[in-house]
């Protein structure tokens, strides 16, 4: 019996001392920090970051060839929890956000004709627009709605999406569902924005659309920073170079380019 | 005898009564026309200049792009504008506008005899003429009549089924210009090599099958066959179907099933550009629709505007629905201000009663509608996946073979909008194999 336990003993020291010295020799370099992170990813693996899951985004953040940022689903605080992990800021403009680029609800742009079809933005534009007298605006049937995996977007009493700025993520998914192209990212901390798409000329504009942009240049006049700029019928804000001073948006006789920070917008129009 | 036709189809009420016996009138000149550049493959750019002065028949747009047809002016007069503007395919494209000078002055145009044209003179013309499929889809024709290699056309059948309700301009044409629509089938054998002719006419148009069996005799290798009265008996496969006893390919074309389909209207157009050298700037239209004074059949120049059309043709009661071609393909229109096409066969007012959709409701599976469809589709899973945006599902269930004949819509007792969710689901996929190739 003795020469049982000895031999089963002295096997499990041996087997002990290979597994020791295995570990040793095959360690795997854990960075304390990916793991952290990974902690703070949602684990779903979905890859809409373009890393191979949550570990793969982890490590590529720690390398630095992600921003801290790049996951949509996680959000902002998240991204600045990651960022404080590492001892770094978020860069402004990794953190997007979805605007509606249209203010032309049914009561701004004139119905030529009652669309009665499928409850579909795609279906509507390949049928005249949906009878929507603008053919660059947003065409109110809410395509962006159902695609928002977060609930950040809800149709509004003017058959215009409503975006909440606490649920977005900026993920984009809107973005690619409007035929439109009504809809797109803009980095989060920019408050100032047009709300128009129309590159039609000024007076086709007025025919069809109560606010639409009329490419009066009145914006480019008073911006400071030259940030804005009026090309192909349409005033573009550079957002790399606005402040949020808001004065284009204090100045537009149309009352399209939106001051988020100003309170008369605040509540009304803008989601 | 048991008529030929296809399987699947619906029998909607014909309603052609209002025009049927109207003989082709001349609509008066337009004060101004709107051509669009792309009528039939890729869009031409654009040969004349803001302020030129233009002829009627003179070439006003062309493209190097094979799949494209010209397009030509159909008044004399200037070009006022070339610009973006609402046309009936539900889109804004460029178009070249001119305004008339009253005049209708002319190219210099000298006709041909067919003896004397090869099969590529004939491609030749057919492209300079800038024809296109005139039944509405607005194929170019010099592309359709050169197959693939390898493959040869056996039979051409001309479709002057028209099963499309309330459109009349291929019957008009059918009985008052059966001479021409010979000589047009002749030319098209000679241009495709193929040896039999057919003209499939649905069996309650006696008159067209009488007058074109009247033009065809003498002429061996040409047969005016009825067919079934059956909607869409005119549909390129269906009418295949119907006279050859053979199916085209899911994915394929006419030409695999040796078949070329000409529309009535095309086939009268290449008479007119062999005969007289004359360009496609004027086709008949059915203008038809209970709130209309004088429903009748037009010879229109292209680019004239519905509105105008509308006010010749007096509308004395409400308005639900202007439609561009019949009530199952046709588009309905958001504004009159559009133009006629190479491929506008009718324009049908409705009133607002007639227009009333109805509100849609829950699929009940009951299949009508897969009995209904003639490409033996399955229209209520396809509405399904193509609502979800399920598209590898809705290609592998072959939606891109859906022809938007609108049986389906047509038979379902809940009103659901197929056609317009298959619509949906064809565009999808095709653009998604193109983005694959």
């Amino acid at each position: 019996m003795i020469a049982a336990v000895w031999g089963l003993g002295g096997l499990g020291l041996l087997f002990g001392l290979l597994l020791g010295i295995a570990a040793r020799i095959f360690a795997v370099n854990k960075d304390s920090k990916a793991e952290e992170i990974l902690e703070l990813l949602p684990g779903a693996n979905c890859g809409a970051c373009g890393f191979p899951g949550c570990s793969g985004l982890a490590a590529a953040i720690v390398r630095g060839e992600a921003s801290p940022a790049a996951c949509t689903v996680c959000g902002s605080d998240a991204a600045e929890t990651i960022a404080q992990i590492l001892g770094i800021e978020v860069a402004a403009e990794d953190c997007q956000i979805a605007r509606l680029i249209c203010r032309g609800g049914d009561s701004q742009v004139g119905l030529q004709a009652d669309y009665a079809g499928l409850n579909d933005c795609r279906s509507a534009k390949a049928f005249g627009f949906g009878g929507k007298a603008c053919t660059f605006g947003c065409l109110g049937l809410g395509n962006c709605a159902r695609a928002c995996p977060f609930g950040a977007i809800s149709m509004g009493s003017d058959s215009l999406p409503r975006i909440d700025r606490e649920l977005c993520t900026g993920c984009g998914v809107c973005v690619a569902a409007c035929p439109q192209s009504v809809l797109e990212l803009v980095p989060k901390p920019n408050r100032v924005f047009v709300a128009c798409s129309s590159t039609a000329p000024g007076r086709k504009v007025r025919q069809v659309c109560k606010v639409g942009c009329i490419a009066c240049r009145i914006c480019e006049k008073v911006c400071e920073p030259e940030a804005i700029k009026v090309e192909n019928n349409i005033a573009r804000i550079d957002y790399s170079k606005c402040n949020n001073c808001g004065r284009c948006a204090e100045k537009c006789p149309r009352g399209i380019i939106i001051n988020e920070l100003a309170d008369q917008y605040s509540a009304s129009a803008v989601g | 005898m048991k008529l030929r036709t296809f399987f699947g189809g619906v029998h909607p009420a014909p309603a052609k009564e209002r025009t049927k016996n109207s003989p082709i009138a001349t609509a008066p000149l337009p004060s101004r026309v709107v051509i669009p550049l792309a009528q039939g493959g890729a869009p031409c750019k654009p040969l004349v200049q803001v302020g030129d002065e233009v002829l009627a028949g003179q070439k006003i747009g062309d493209s190097e792009a094979f799949v494209s047809a010209p397009v030509h002016a159909s008044v004399s007069g200037r070009v006022a504008a070339i610009e973006s503007v609402p046309c009936p395919t539900g889109k804004n494209a460029v178009a070249v506008i001119i305004d008339s000078d009253g005049q209708d002055k002319w190219m210099d145009t000298s006709g041909s005899s067919l003896a004397d044209l090869t099969a590529t003179d004939i491609k030749d013309l057919i492209r300079e003429a800038g024809l296109v499929g005139m039944g509405g889809a607005m194929f170019p024709t010099h592309v359709k009549v050169s197959p693939p290699s390898g493959k040869s056309f056996e039979a051409v059948i001309i479709n002057g089924a028209e099963c499309e309700p309330y459109l009349t301009c291929d019957y008009r044409l059918m009985v008052e210009e059966p001479e021409e629509i010979i000589f047009g089938l002749r030319a098209w054998l000679k241009v495709t090599g193929a040896q039999t002719g057919y003209i499939g006419i649905e069996d309650n148009k006696p008159e067209a099958v009488a007058s074109l069996t009247a033009a065809a005799a003498g002429e061996k290798n040409i047969r005016v066959i009825p067919v079934a009265t059956k909607y869409p008996q005119g549909s390129e496969k269906q009418l295949i179907a119907a006279i050859l006893g053979r199916e085209v390919p899911s994915d394929g074309l006419p030409v695999d099933a040796g078949a070329l389909v000409q529309n009535i209207g095309t086939t009268y157009a290449l008479a007119q550009a062999i005969k007289l050298g004359k360009p496609l700037v004027e086709r008949v239209v059915t203008v038809t629709g209970t709130p209309l004074k004088k429903s009748c059949n037009l010879k229109v120049r292209v680019g004239t505007l519905f509105s105008d059309l509308l006010s010749y043709c007096q509308v004395s009661s409400a308005v639900g629905q202007l439609i561009s071609g019949g009530p199952l393909m046709g588009i309905a229109q958001s504004v009159p201000e559009v133009p006629v096409l190479k491929g506008t066969s009718g324009i049908l007012v409705l009133t607002p009663e007639e227009a009333e959709v109805p509100p849609e409701r829950a699929c009940i599976r009951c299949g009508r509608c897969v009995d209904a469809c003639p490409i033996r589709l399955v229209p209520t899973l396809l509405d399904q996946y193509c609502r979800l945006d399920m598209w590898e599902q809705a290609e592998k269930w072959h939606v891109a073979d859906c022809i938007e004949c609108g049986c389906c819509a047509y038979v379902c007792p809940s009103k659901r909008h197929l056609v317009a969710a298959l619509r949906l689901g064809k565009a999808e996929v095709l653009a998604r194999r193109r983005q694959r190739k």
